[in-house]
């Protein structure tokens, strides 16, 4: 299987990079929209601001290739706030794949939402495969993607929100499943398998 | 309001010229020097986060500090942060790029704040880790510099919420009054700064039972704990801890084997 993760000078490629060795699976690193292409799945990470990220994938054509993919393409973190249509971030517009919105967390509970947080199952992804209901997975970020008809995992911080989304052949997971111990691989192993 | 984020338990590895320092006492293990293995075997126990102190002495020696980074980012499936004489954004970014998560910047960040900022612009504040050594002098915490051995005139809290508005994520706050002790966290001291900030606060400094991380957590209001030796001797085991702090009504990660 060809797995490649889209580099765009947003953030770590590295670690997610390391992951999928980890479960056996060797991705490339790409910018290049034809190897993108190529691939039988395809990750979107990100990590940093939003605006500045929209503007590198708007310089590699990114940003329209992206929403074409016919194939799985998995987002992850800013990777995922990103195929939203809109974030308060930076007040940017998004690759508008999931119907929703990504809003800054309120004062109260302390930001970046930092650690491991439950991810509660709100549609079919894992269920069957044994995985146990309440599950921890790594977070890092100040902004959340409000719940919608594409939520497939829901974590509490303050305000429910949209920890995991599916839309067709997009998937965003906003945790970080390559830190997320056995159980982020497993996912990244379903992910693969799905 | 519902929240159901975990308490962090954090093992810290001091790292000298490549190898890990401090007798570690580990069952099990081939060799209990290699950071690589110890930072493995700690991830399958559960640990949350690892942080990786450099004390080497020489700046030739800590060129060796991106191989092992890297090493353990391609080895561990958790988070982890490396501190140790990091001065400019350059180190940051090669530290990053070798593949850990978070920085920790001490005594570099008292005689240059604006390097906080500087690196929280360029990579977001979710890595900065501004790390505290702090001592209770009478009413007054002192914060040290050069691995405690001198002091600022800066005071603790002062500090701590400057270095929060210059752009660090995260404080690490060990107490110089109980490092070493066994005796407990400083736990007044940490939750007053708990009560001041709006960035999570790992407490270090004093761990030598289980109850104390139950106090550092409740009565300390810390959102992560960090130990070594109390971890390394295999004095407390992260999986009794945990299913300790579960019965205490502290929720932490758990692992479903």
């Amino acid at each position: 299987m060809k797995v490649g993760i889209i580099d765009y000078e947003a953030g770590n490629v590295r670690s997610v990079q390391f992951a999928f060795d980890r479960i056996g699976v060797n991705p490339i690193i790409s910018n290049s929209n034809d190897e993108l292409k190529s691939c039988d799945k395809v990750i979107f990470p990100g990590v940093g601001e939003a605006s500045s990220a929209m503007t590198a994938l708007r310089k590699t054509g990114l940003d329209q290739l992206i929403p074409n993919l016919k194939q799985d393409v998995l987002g992850v973190c800013l990777g995922m706030q990103l195929m939203c249509n809109h974030t308060e971030e930076g007040d940017t517009r998004g690759l508008e794949i999931f119907n929703t919105s990504v809003k800054k967390f309120e004062p109260g509970l302390k930001v970046p939402h930092m650690g491991w947080n439950s991810i509660w199952e709100k549609s079919i992804f894992m269920k069957g495969k044994g995985v146990p209901d309440d599950l921890d997975m790594y977070f890092v970020h100040s902004y959340y993607a409000e719940l919608c008809e594409h939520t497939i995992f829901e974590t509490d911080y303050g305000i429910p929100f949209s920890s995991g989304l599916k839309k067709d052949n997009f998937y965003g997971f906003q945790f970080h499943p390559e830190k997320s111990g056995a159980w982020g691989e497993q996912l990244l192993k379903y992910f693969l398998d799905a | 309001m519902g929240n159901d984020l975990k308490k962090r338990l954090i093992p810290c590895l001091d790292v000298k010229d490549g190898r890990t320092v401090k007798g570690i006492n580990f069952v099990g293990l081939r060799d209990a020097g290699d950071p690589i293995e110890l930072a493995y075997k700690y991830a399958q126990e559960g640990a949350d986060e690892l942080v990786f102190l450099d004390i080497s002495a020489t700046h030739e020696k800590r060129k060796t500090m991106l191989q092992w980074v890297e090493e353990v980012a391609k080895e561990v499936n958790i988070p982890f942060t490396v501190g140790g004489g990091i001065s400019s954004v350059d180190d940051v970014y090669q530290i990053l790029r070798a593949g850990a998560d978070k920085v920790s910047i001490n005594s570099s960040a008292i005689r240059n704040p604006q390097l906080l900022t500087a690196i929280a612009n360029k990579f977001g504040n979710q890595c900065v880790v501004c790390a505290i050594d702090a001592k209770q002098e009478q009413d007054h915490w002192s914060v040290y510099v050069s691995g405690g051995r001198t002091k600022t005139e800066l005071e603790l809290f002062a500090w701590a919420k400057e270095a929060e508005s210059l752009g660090a994520g995260e404080i690490l706050f060990t107490s110089m009054n109980q490092d070493g002790t066994k005796e407990g966290f400083a736990l007044e001291a940490l939750s007053k700064m708990n009560e001041q900030l709006s960035i999570p606060v790992i407490a270090s400094g004093g761990a030598g039972s289980m109850s104390h991380f139950k106090d550092v957590f409740t009565l300390g209001k810390a959102d992560a704990a960090l130990a070594a030796s109390i971890f390394h001797f295999g004095e407390v085991s992260l999986p009794d801890l945990k299913s300790y702090l579960w019965d205490n009504q502290i929720k932490t990660r758990q692992i479903w084997n």
